[in-house]
């Protein structure tokens, strides 16, 4: 995936550093990428190969030391804080390991919570989350809190929460990394819906080899650099 | 199921632990109601002095006010220029049926000390009775509401300072009239009795002595040179006053028990303390348990402000229903309050102003105990938080 002009989004010389009392760390160093829109994009390593730190910054959760993230033409580095939050809310939707449900809302308002940052009615943001827990296969568990439903459900409900704002862009942190294999398939077979049928574009960290084998294409870190691309 | 909103979001995080946030409540509605209580009794005790009480002065003993005066005194001061009238007033004390049945009870001059206390409203067939009556007593209106007394009842008041002539503590009273009063909360539990009835039936030793001398100024006078005329016409007796002014003479006498103020201010200042620091370590421990979910709310594009504001909002809105609640649970309590011990304080009100204050200071000691958990979730790294 070379070609930038079609590309949803562009890191180009990603450097990344943290600094640890006077020790610099350098956590990612020449990261350049394209993902296409509809793109669905697996990342591996091993641990503290500095995926989760390339997820961050493509989400949107971090700046970059140095280098340039573009999504759709707009520069992620040199947003604010507020704006950068701003954006998230609209283009982009997270799914992580251990699925950070709020446990005093039910399923659908767990759901519904990132449509309070928008100008939508009570009705319309029930109706929406109604709309992608039914996605998801859990109309049924609404009403339930998250400590109800099982470590899959919960998953699904993070799913839901994460497409209800209809994101161009999902970035899992290992979606299966604490289920079951049958549940993790479950879940898998659930992105791929959401790539093939809905367009999603999904970017997913995972060690696993069996998640990593559904993504269109397979980028390999180590030590902070990109040292290996498949294309399925 | 209710939609989400931001105020059922607020509402959802404080019920995560209702056995927690149940105690906090209750702690904090407790210092409110005490909150309510203190400021009530403080209002009580430093009440101003009413329009007639200007012109109003009290002649009580120099040294103590236990002292009682030689009832001579009454006839001399009434001479005195500037005096434009005086009575004797004695504490009779005793209580009616029962001990805890108590109500502030004063042997009076009657037609002077209605002359003088111009607060008062008293029928004149009423004052005529209570002057033709020497068993005659006359009580406020709402006294005789509370016992259901009417004109013509005798009423037995059980002594506990002052026994009869014959050794005996019942005094027989007959009720010859009612009266109103605007002057202070203390006017609903008055009982008035006789001086001169007094003076007659009491043991001898407790003879031709009274509690203090209430005159009004004569126009044209200044309170403060009849006062000095007074006390230096007294000055080297074996019985030396002390004049002031009605007011000053109730500041004294709640003085005694020391500065009802400062020991309000300082009970309250301990009490909300305290709430201070406990309700605020709950706030911290509970933000502590939410870290990872703040931190997906950030993840989800809520700001560092709007997060901040939840956290803050949360802590307000806990203050303010614990405030709120003892607030209103004073208010509740007024009336039983009153009639247990609102005639020893002169009436206890719990009044808006005091209640405003009160809902300001729970919104400000919410903001207080949010304010470091706000802080802490305004700075909150998203990427620091989801690592944890």
């Amino acid at each position: 995936m070379s070609d930038s002009t079609t590309a949803l989004m562009s890191c180009r010389n990603i450097e990344k550093t943290y600094v640890k009392g006077r020790e610099k760390v350098n956590v990612l160093s020449g990261i350049n990428l394209d993902v296409a829109e509809g793109e669905f994009l697996a990342l591996m390593g091993p641990s503290g190969s500095g995926k989760t730190t390339l997820l961050n910054l493509m989400g949107g959760l971090d700046h970059p030391t140095s280098g340039e993230i573009l999504m759709n033409g707009r520069a992620l580095q040199d947003l604010s804080s507020n704006e950068l939050a701003r954006w998230r809310s609209e283009n982009v939707g997270f799914i992580f390991q251990f699925y950070n449900l709020l446990p005093v809302l039910s399923a659908r308002n767990n759901v519904a919570l990132p449509l309070l940052l928008t100008n939508l009615s009570a009705s319309q943001r029930k109706k929406k989350a109604m709309t992608a827990l039914k996605i998801v296969g859990l109309e049924a568990r609404a009403k339930h809190k998250p400590r109800e439903l099982s470590g899959g459900q919960q998953q699904r409900v993070a799913i839901a929460r994460a497409i209800v704002s209809d994101p161009k862009l999902i970035v899992c942190d290992e979606p299966t990394g604490d289920l079951d294999r049958a549940t993790a398939d479950e879940i898998l077979d659930l992105l791929q819906a959401l790539n093939r049928d809905f367009g999603k574009t999904i970017i997913m960290v995972t060690h696993d080899p069996k998640a990593a084998e559904r993504a269109g294409r397979l980028l390999h870190l180590d030590k902070g650099q990109l040292v290996g691309e498949l294309v399925s | 199921m209710i939609p989400l909103s931001l105020g059922r979001l607020t509402a959802a995080n404080l019920f995560r632990h209702p056995t927690r946030t149940l105690l906090s409540f209750t702690s904090l509605a407790i210092a409110f109601l005490l909150f309510m209580l203190l400021n009530a009794i403080t209002t009580a005790f430093s009440s101003g002095p009413s329009e007639g009480a200007v012109n109003r002065l009290v002649v009580d003993a120099k040294y103590s006010m236990t002292d009682n005066l030689p009832i001579t005194y009454l006839q001399q001061i009434h001479a005195l220029d500037g005096v434009a009238s005086a009575a004797s007033v004695s504490w009779f004390g005793g209580y009616y049926r029962d001990p805890k049945e108590t109500f502030t009870t004063f042997s009076v001059n009657p037609r002077e000390y209605f002359e003088i206390l111009t607060d008062y409203d008293i029928a004149p067939e009423a004052l005529a009775r209570f002057e033709a009556t020497r068993t005659g007593a006359v009580v406020s209106t709402a006294l005789a509401e509370k016992y259901g007394w009417r004109v013509g009842d005798r009423v037995t008041l059980r002594g506990n300072i002052w026994p009869l002539a014959d050794g005996s503590w019942d005094w027989e009273f007959e009720i010859v009239g009612t009266f109103t009063g605007n002057a202070s909360q203390l006017s609903d539990t008055l009982f008035l009795l006789r001086q001169d009835y007094f003076d007659d039936a009491v043991i001898s030793w407790a003879k031709n002595q009274v509690g203090f001398i209430l005159l009004s100024v004569a126009k044209g006078h200044k309170p403060e040179d009849v006062a000095s005329t007074i006390d230096a016409l007294y000055e080297n007796s074996s019985d030396p006053t002390r004049t002031a002014s009605e007011d000053q003479y109730a500041r004294q006498f709640v003085s005694q028990l020391g500065d009802i103020g400062l020991m309000s201010t300082a009970i309250l200042s301990a009490v909300f303390f305290t709430i201070l620091l406990l309700t605020g370590n709950t706030a911290s421990q509970t933000f502590r348990e939410r870290v990872p979910e703040l931190a997906a709310m950030k993840t989800l594009g809520f700001t560092d402000a709007s997060v901040a504001a939840l956290v803050l909002g949360e802590a307000v809105v806990l203050c303010l229903a614990g405030g709120a609640c003892g607030i209103t649970i004073a208010f509740v309590m007024e009336p039983a309050l009153n009639d247990s011990i609102g005639a020893v304080l002169g009436g206890l009100e719990m009044n808006m102003a005091s209640a405003l204050i009160g809902l300001a200071l729970a919104a400000g000691i919410g903001v207080l105990i949010g304010v470091q958990p706000a802080w802490s979730a305004k700075r909150l790294s998203i990427t620091d938080a989801l690592r944890e």
